[in-house]
């Protein structure tokens, strides 16, 4: 009977040390959904646009949320507007050059503020943020969201076990800041650009 | 030659209100993509899909009303047919 309880409480020990380690999420989504939204005010109407190639990993850890660190990483080629010709000159050498700066990246420095409730974790993020080739520290509040037990039910595979975690997050940048055509054509094209993110990690387990 | 021109520019400028407005009367700019907000069912997440398809936009209806324009106008600066190169 001894031997039984010393067993029973190892496994529980066991089980919750490995449900309390930080779970790496891959953020190169499977169905092909996550993507950065954009919007900017110009004349006639905002440009708003997409860039689906969003990849990278963020280290999650439900029992210790302050501890998440992790890179999100989007392939600039990616972004696309409505308008084919605003796409071409967005990507263009005057405005992204998206060949000479091939990724957006956001690299988390630490999370501040956290505060859980449920499944959802708030904080306000810092990180590095790297746009057109110029880093710049920003803080982006941000909702992270853990599903467990999600990820085979999403691929409509229940059989496959492993979890989701979802984040969410809005901020400002001032596109001068990042040599995004600084001070001209303020005129046409709002210099504050709004980008929101919605994003959703997996980490299947083998 | 100045009725075909004027004819022309009216064919313009009706075919070009008609399309603009045939295609949703967009009034942003021309679209060759057009995004819908769809949502994923486990996450929650509201994403957007592009339908390749063109619409067109105020920039389409300025350019074809302006042409049309621009043709009526050159169509008086013609010289009317002379009468006295009319069989008597």
């Amino acid at each position: 009977m001894k031997k039984l309880v010393i067993t029973s409480v190892i496994t529980l020990a066991l089980a919750a040390s490995l449900h309390a380690a930080p779970v790496s999420f891959d953020f190169k989504d499977p169905k092909g959904v996550n993507a950065l939204q954009f919007s900017l005010d110009s004349v006639l109407e905002p440009i708003a646009g997409t860039a689906g190639g969003v990849s990278g990993t963020v280290s999650f850890d439900p029992a210790n949320p302050a501890a998440t660190s992790g890179k999100i990483v989007v392939a600039t080629k990616s972004l696309v507007v409505p308008n084919a010709t605003m796409t071409e000159h967005m990507l263009g050498n005057n405005w992204l050059d998206a060949a000479a700066n091939p990724e957006i990246v956001f690299q988390l420095s630490k999370l501040e503020g956290v505060s859980t409730a449920g499944n959802v974790t708030s904080a306000t993020a810092t990180g590095k943020f790297t746009l057109k080739g110029v880093t710049k520290e920003i803080k982006v509040p941000v909702k992270l969201t853990h599903l467990a037990d999600a990820f085979g039910k999403r691929i409509n595979k229940p059989e496959v076990k492993g979890d989701l975690l979802v984040l969410r997050g809005e901020f400002m940048i001032q596109r001068g800041d990042f040599g995004i055509q600084p001070g001209k054509n303020d005129d046409k094209v709002n210099p504050e650009i709004k980008i929101s993110i919605a994003i959703v990690g997996s980490a299947p387990k083998a | 030659m100045k009725r075909v021109l004027q004819t022309i520019a009216l064919g313009l400028f009706v075919t070009t209100i008609g399309f603009w407005a045939f295609k949703g009367a967009h009034t942003g700019w021309s679209q060759n993509r057009v995004p819908m907000s769809k949502t994923d069912e486990v996450t929650g997440i509201v994403y957007t899909v592009y339908e390749n398809r063109y619409v067109p936009g105020i920039d389409l209806l300025a350019g074809g009303v302006g042409l049309a324009s621009a043709l009526f106008a050159v169509s008086f600066l013609l010289r009317p047919k002379n009468k006295t190169d009319q069989p008597t």
